[in-house]
Order: structure tokens, then C-alpha cells, then sequence
């Protein structure tokens, strides 16, 4: 391979740097391409210099790796061309098109590795758009990135292990925390006890924060529907109304975080044409690969949650994974490391199904949201608004009922409001979810303003 | 399940949906086969400009007659699709742009449509937002512009509301003529579907559609490459456009500006379109030069679809110079949305009466035939392009 047939990786997550190490050691300088302002991804993402604080502060359990990971990166600078604080716009045959520092260039691709990574899903409740409700991502990245709180009383609602880390960690960076409201019912079910535990260490961390939160008298409540985000005369979010065993309840705050699981950034692979499946465990769509990586499209790869959604040491065993794929099918040889990390990800795999199991989307809040709830909050469509579109045209597929009722068409191009709205959709025309199809994806992958576009480099 | 059809429509775009509305209406059986969804292709992912300024004199009688209905979709359809009267503002870029704005002007009032040129210093007054960089324009008042996703359906609902059979997702594979009429033979069906009339408004294959029953005319493809932003504070009338083509460019009620300019890529047998990202970036420069306030507006969107172009740039509408009960209309080259539903009266009326009071003579399939003639056609002014 020579430059006038680049290797390009796009996310410097633990996926894309996975795969950047596995490029360089094979001799090559692929192209990284990340919209950070440095390596990292969401979970090793790096505060702004003069709020520098320890790794251990900073990443808790994950310090180690953190550690680990820098070391990487600042190695690989050296051998690979990265652009930082660059975003995909489009995606096209043999080029991706880039924005960086307001200036459009094009990046040519021989072989692509596709690591974009994950963000939240969220079920939009009565009040959600009201200030200070943030998704559990973004309450972490406040912590992370900025070192600041959401609020001083946070309260933590959703599902899944990230619920249970932010609250860990907002609770020992010094908030309030009335509790933590779970719309699962996970320690019920202990049928899916052993293979939780195959998840080892990662497992154990998931119940030592728990065991931490109860001990500091953080109530964890399961089996919650939220009902209403309230507000206070200053328009500000000052409380959660919710469902717990039958019980109408009520907590105050003054910060709220939302979030039930992640959603794949799928924008890249869905521009190139790659071919996608709907993922039952982890209800959402995602492309189709092989363990390995491999895309239904020649040349092109797919690493870490930006394929599927589990967590960043599978991230980068499939980063390593996809670029000893891409130098096998370029017919540079490699084989040797590559059945340690298929072997990692098999066993992870049940693992990861477990908590997909134990902590599922609620799609039963979803699909029956009260009629006046926001649901695209860009296009101010209610639940009701969705329900009757759906009624009025006799139509399921969620590209035609973004077509009638403009759903998903603002700014937030259908990523905050989609999974819920499939949901209402398919619960509306009683049909499966994965039969409501999945919005298609168009360019530009974020909104992006013109004049950014017009000014050319290279 | 023998009996016959009086119309057969191949296409549930906005023409054949259309047809499908006026044949009930006249009293006509009517059965509709699309092979996707109604107004999915072409009819329903177009700009969404509805303007007779502009037009080549051979479509105006049709484009007079059909700024009629899209005054009246509310009652003929239940909806009004968005439409609104915003205006078409077309720019001249110099003098002698400003010479051809003013003899279209005289063609469009013998079409009994009313253009007003301006001056630049009015031009500046009345439109500030666009850049003072132009000759001057001319406006027409009753254009304007309507929801593209919304126009089809709404025909083709309004057509099964009135009894028409139409069905979606439902792909002919063969036509063939009998004695008594047309035998639509249907994927995964072995009884045909028969009709004694057949309505061809299968848009891009409009033409593979004529070439089976012996009508033989190009079809290339085209696939308008179009942009939308986020919704923004309401800065523009009329729809905009300018002389020679290029950009053209429309702020919808709801606060989104949609713009277009150049092509996407197209792929008819794949069914597939795409846009392409240096035109959209190009489109983009085009636009903050016409609108310079969109400059920090963010792009949220782009797409395109795919529809046929005929080699002069003008669709073919009327009946088969071949064969009787057949009409054809397709290859509207990029703007065929205002021109939709006068072209479905046309062809129940056609279909139905032999004959329509609107004329569309230079639209025949047979002017390719005699090609040198009607490469003198008399054109007062450059059609725009996917308007």
C-alpha cells in the first residue's frame, strides 16, 4: 500500500487506535480521522489543559487502560497522518469529505475502518426539554471535559451500566444524588446471573458500584416509569414525577440525566452503502459485519460501538481485529494475534448479550408515552402527532412517516428522537419493530454551516 | 376479476396520481400500478417550485391550467399541500438577461400570466436579503412553491377515496396488447391485469414502458441534487431563481431553506440516486452568493431521485402516435411537479373524450420524429433546469 491508496480510520476511540497501532506495526501510516480535539473517544475523552486533573480522578477503574491508551496514541503520532477536530460531512465511494477549523478538503480512501463510536439513547418523558436535563453522556462529559457538575442535587433515571458509573461518579466528584431510578427490573432476573458473571472483572465493577452507591445511602430504585420532569418558576427542571411499584412518586433536583443504553453512529457506513440487520438485543439497526469487521462492501471496516454497541475492550480487541483483516485482504500478512482477540470477543459476547438482557430498552415506556409528550423536539411533533401520522396515512415505514409528519428532519437529524418513535410507530400500527425499517441516512452527517463547506483547502 | 378497466395507469407519480383523480372524477374505472410508493420517486423528493415563469412556451397552457388546481388542492384533495402563492423571483445576471425576462414577460401575458420586471434600486427594496449583484428580475406573484412529500399521496388518496383501485408496491413486468385491450401482466401473478386504455407515467422508465408497445424515444436520467437547512427566522419570500439556470432556492412555512443546483448521481436500473458532495458544496457557494445570509445557516440534509430527461429538455405528453388507447407522459426534465396535476385532467380527458381543450401540441411524442423541425421551435428563453 502507498499514499496514493491511503488507509483511512475514521474515530480515535480505543476501536480507531486499535486499529491505528495494528496498521503502524504492519509497517503502514494510515490517515485518523477524529472530531475530538484529542484521542480518545467518549470514554477516554481528555479535559481542556488548565483543568488537567490525575487519570485516577479523571477515569477511576479506567485509569490503567487510560494510562495505557495515551501512551499509545502519543507513540502512534509519529507514525500515522491524524487530523484532529475533523468531521465526516459525507461519505462517498473512495472519498470522505471533511470539515476542519471551518474549512471543507477531501480525503481519499483506498481501505476504510469505520470507528465512529456510540452516543445516548434516550426515551423522551413529559419535560424533557426543559434546561438542565442532560443525557447521561453528556452529564459525563461535563465531568470529564469540563470539570463541572450538571447541577448540585442530580438525579439519575434511565437504564443500563452507564446509569450506575455517572451516579458513582457524580456522587464522589461531590453532587447530591436522591437517587437512581432504573426502568429495568435487573436484579430480578438471575437466570441471567452466570453469564453476567463470565463478564469477570467488568462485572465486578458494575456491582461494586452499585454495593457503593446503597452504602452511601443512594437509593436504587428499579422498575421506575418516568412521568413528568417538572419545573420551577424559573423554567428550569426542579423535579422528577415517576411510577415505582405502583407508587406515585416525587423527587427534587435541580439537575436531571437521562439515558437508556447506546445508539451506534452508523452515518459513515450508511452513506458507503453498507448493508445493515436489525439487532434484537440491542433493538436498534446495525451493520452487518463478520467477527472480523468485514462490511458487505469490499474495503470497507467497521470496529468498536459504531458496529455494535459493547463497551471499549471489545472496542479495541475489534480495532486490532479490522485492521488485521484489512492487511489480510491487502494481502500483507498477519494472523497470529488475531484468534486471541476473535477468542475475547466470543467470550465477551455473552457477556454483553446478558446486559443487553438485564437492561433492555424500555420500548414498553416508549410506545406508550402520553399523547402531549414531545417527541421530536427539533420538529415539535408530539407522541400524538406521531400516532396520527401513522393512523391518517396507514403507513409504518418510518422513512414515509418522516416524509408526512417531517419527523427527524431538524437539527438533530433523527438521532435523539428516532428510537422512541420507532417504537410509537410500530406500536401504533401493531407491527414488529424492526418491519417500522430504519431512517436512511443522508449527508451531511451533522449539521454543518455552508460557508463551511464553500471554503476548499487542498 | 375479467373485467376490464376503462384506464390503466403505470406510475403513481404525481401525473399518473393525478390521472387516476380526474378519470374517477369523469366516471372512468380506474386501476393504478406503482411499483413503489405513490410520489417516492421523482414527484415526491423534488424542489418543490411551482412556477409557470420560466417555462417554454409549448408548456405554458398546461402550467396555466394547472396553477388553477394547485389553487383549488384543498377542496380537490383535502389538503393544500403546503402550496402557497409566495411569488417566483427570477434574477437577471445582466442586460441581456433583463432583454429575455422581457419578452417572456410579453409570452406570459399572452398566457394570461402576470410578471412585473424590476430594477435593480426596487429589486433591493423589495428583496434585500438577496445580493445586490443583479441586473434586475422579474416576478411573477401567483407562483410559488408547496411540499413535494405531500402532493402524490394526497392525489392518490383522494383517487382511492373516489374507488380508484391503486395499488403500491405492485411492479408490472410486461404489457401486452389484445384484441380488446391492454394485458398488464404483474411480478408473481399469472392472471394480467386488462384495461382498454393505458396511461404511461412511469417517470424515468417512462420510456422502456413505450419501447415495449412500439413507441421508441431517448430517456436519459436525471437526479437534481437537492439541499435543505435547519429551520431559520422567515427571511425570504418568493421562490428565487435565476436566468440561465443554476441555483434556485425557497424558505418553506416552516423556516427551512431549500436549495438546489447541479445534479447527484443516478442509477436507473439499481433504482438509485445519490447526491454528490461536491455539488452540494458548490450548491452551497451559489447560494450564500445569491442569499448571503445563509452563510452560517447550518445544512442539515441533502437527497436527490431520479427522473427522466428528454433530449429537448421537454416532457412528452399526449397520446401514442402508434398505437390507440395508449398516452404516454414522462421525461419532465426536472419540472414536472407544477405541471402534475393539470397533466392528469389532460390524460383522462384524452383517455377518456379523445380530446382536451389544453393544448400540448409541442409536447407530442411525435416532434422526435421529425427532429430538424423542431429544433426551430421558436424558444423566447432558456427553460430553467429542475424547477
Amino acid at each position: 500500500m502507498n499514499p496514493s491508496e491511503p488507509v483511512v480510520i475514521v474515530g480515535a476511540g480505543p476501536a480507531g487506535i486499535g486499529a491505528a497501532r495494528t496498521l503502524a506495526d504492519a509497517g503502514l501510516r494510515p490517515v485518523v480521522i477524529d472530531e475530538g480535539r484529542s484521542a480518545g473517544g467518549q470514554i477516554f475523552r481528555k479535559p481542556e489543559p488548565e483543568l488537567s486533573r490525575s487519570l485516577g480522578d479523571l477515569y477511576g477503574f479506567d485509569a490503567k487502560p487510560a494510562q495505557a491508551f495515551r501512551a499509545d496514541v502519543a507513540d502512534l503520532e509519529a507514525v500515522v497522518e491524524y487530523h484532529a477536530d475533523t468531521i465526516v460531512w459525507s461519505a462517498e465511494p473512495n472519498a470522505l469529505h471533511l470539515v476542519s477549523c471551518g474549512r471543507a478538503f477531501v480525503q481519499r480512501w483506498s481501505r476504510l475502518i469505520i470507528a465512529s463510536g456510540a452516543m445516548d439513547r434516550v426515551v423522551p418523558m413529559k419535560g424533557w426539554t426543559a434546561p438542565g436535563i442532560y443525557s447521561l453522556g453528556g452529564a459525563q462529559i461535563a465531568l470529564k471535559a469540563e470539570a463541572s457538575l450538571i447541577g448540585r442535587t442530580v438525579l439519575l433515571a434511565g437504564t443500563g451500566p452507564l446509569l450506575y458509573l455517572v451516579a458513582y461518579q457524580y456522587a464522589r466528584a461531590g453532587a447530591a444524588i436522591p437517587a437512581v431510578l432504573e426502568t429495568a427490573k435487573p436484579f430480578n432476573d438471575l437466570s441471567a446471573l452466570p453469564a453476567l458473571a463470565s463478564g469477570g472483572a467488568t462485572f465486578a465493577r458494575g456491582l461494586y458500584f452499585i454495593a457503593w452507591l446503597r452504602a452511601h445511602g443512594i437509593p436504587v430504585l428499579t422498575g421506575v416509569v418516568p412521568v413528568e420532569a417538572t419545573r420551577g418558576s424559573d423554567g428550569r427542571v426542579n423535579g422528577l414525577e415517576f411510577r415505582c411499584d405502583g407508587r406515585d412518586m416525587f423527587l427534587a433536583c435541580d439537575a436531571l440525566a437521562v439515558g437508556h443504553g447506546l445508539k451506534a453512529e452508523t452515518q459513515i457506513a450508511d452513506l458507503l452503502g453498507v448493508g445493515f440487520q436489525f439487532n434484537v438485543l440491542q433493538r436498534q439497526w446495525l451493520p452487518k459485519v463478520d467477527i472480523d469487521g468485514r462490511s458487505s462492501l469490499p474495503n470497507v471496516y467497521l470496529a468498536g460501538d459504531g458496529s455494535s454497541v459493547r463497551g471499549s475492550v471489545i472496542a479495541a480487541a475489534s480495532g486490532r481485529l479490522a485492521a488485521a483483516a484489512l492487511l489480510r485482504d491487502a494481502s500483507h500478512e498477519d494472523e497470529g494475534l488475531s484468534e486471541r482477540d476473535r477468542a475475547l470477543i466470543r467470550r465477551a459476547a455473552r457477556f454483553r448479550n446478558a446486559l443487553d438482557r438485564v437492561f433492555p430498552f424500555p420500548a414498553h415506556i416508549a410506545e406508550t408515552l402520553p399523547d402531549e409528550t414531545m417527541v421530536c423536539r427539533c420538529e415539535g411533533l408530539t407522541a400524538s402527532d406521531i400516532r396520527r401520522t401513522v393512523i391518517a396515512s396507514g403507513e409504518s415505514d418510518i422513512n414515509r412517516i418522516k416524509a408526512f409528519c417531517r419527523l427527524g428532519m431538524g437539527r438533530c437529524q433523527g438521532r435523539i428522537c428516532t428510537p422512541a418513535a420507532a417504537e410509537l410507530i410500530a406500536a401504533t400500527a401493531r407491527i414488529d419493530i424492526s418491519a417500522v425499517g430504519r431512517l436512511r441516512g443522508q449527508a451531511p452527517i451533522k449539521p454543518t454551516p455552508l460557508k463551511h463547506l464553500t471554503e476548499i483547502d487542498r | 376479476m375479467t373485467a376490464f378497466f376503462d384506464i390503466a395507469i403505470v406510475g403513481g407519480g404525481l401525473a399518473g396520481c393525478a390521472a387516476a383523480l380526474h378519470g374517477r372524477r369523469m366516471g372512468a374505472s380506474v386501476i393504478l400500478l406503482e411499483r413503489g410508493r405513490c410520489g417516492a420517486q421523482a414527484s415526491g423528493v423534488n424542489y418543490g417550485g411551482v412556477r409557470q415563469q420560466g417555462r417554454h412556451p409549448a408548456e405554458l397552457p398546461l402550467a396555466r391550467r394547472s396553477r388553477t388546481i394547485w389553487g383549488n388542492l384543498q377542496s380537490l384533495v383535502g389538503s393544500d399541500c403546503e402550496f402557497r402563492a409566495t411569488g417566483h423571483l427570477k434574477l437577471a445576471r445582466n442586460s441581456e438577461d433583463i432583454r429575455d425576462l422581457a419578452a417572456h414577460r410579453e409570452l406570459l401575458g399572452r398566457h394570461g400570466i402576470r410578471a412585473e420586471i424590476l430594477e435593480p434600486a426596487e429589486l433591493r427594496l423589495r428583496f434585500p436579503y438577496v445580493a445586490p449583484i443583479y441586473a434586475g428580475g422579474s416576478f411573477c406573484a401567483e407562483d410559488g412553491q408547496a411540499n413535494p412529500r405531500l402532493v402524490a399521496p394526497a392525489f392518490a388518496r383522494a383517487a382511492r377515496a373516489l374507488g380508484a383501485d391503486i395499488r403500491e408496491c405492485c411492479a408490472v413486468e410486461e404489457v401486452s396488447v389484445s384484441e380488446q385491450g391492454f394485458l398488464l401482466w404483474l411480478r408473481g401473478n399469472p392472471v394480467p391485469v386488462k384495461a382498454r386504455r393505458l396511461i404511461n407515467t412511469a417517470g424515468a422508465w417512462g420510456a422502456a414502458i413505450a419501447a415495449s408497445l412500439g413507441d421508441h424515444v431517448e430517456e436519459a436520467v436525471m437526479a437534481p441534487n437537492m439541499c435543505v437547512t435547519e429551520p431559520i427566522a422567515p427571511l425570504m419570500g418568493p421562490n428565487l431563481g435565476i436566468c440561465g439556470g443554476g441555483i434556485y432556492i425557497r424558505q418553506t412555512g416552516q423556516g427551512s431553506v431549500v436549495f438546489g443546483s447541479g445534479l447527484g448521481a443516478a442509477d436507473r436500473d439499481q433504482s438509485r440516486a445519490r447526491p454528490l458532495a461536491d455539488v452540494t458544496r458548490e450548491a452551497a457557494r451559489a447560494a450564500i452568493a445569491m442569499v448571503p445570509a445563509l452563510a452560517n445557516v447550518l445544512l442539515v440534509r441533502t437527497w436527490t431521485g431520479i427522473e427522466g430527461r428528454m433530449p429537448d429538455g421537454l416532457p412528452v405528453v399526449g397520446a401514442s402516435p402508434r398505437l390507440g388507447g395508449l398516452f404516454h407522459a414522462f421525461g419532465f426534465s426536472g419540472h414536472g411537479f407544477q405541471l402534475g396535476p393539470a397533466v392528469g385532467a389532460v390524460l383522462a380527458e384524452l383517455s377518456l373524450e379523445g380530446q382536451s381543450a389544453t393544448d400540448i401540441d409541442g409536447l407530442s411524442m411525435g416532434r422526435f420524429e421529425k427532429r430538424s423541425a423542431a429544433a426551430t421551435r421558436p424558444s423566447v428563453i432558456q427553460p430553467d433546469n429542475h424547477q
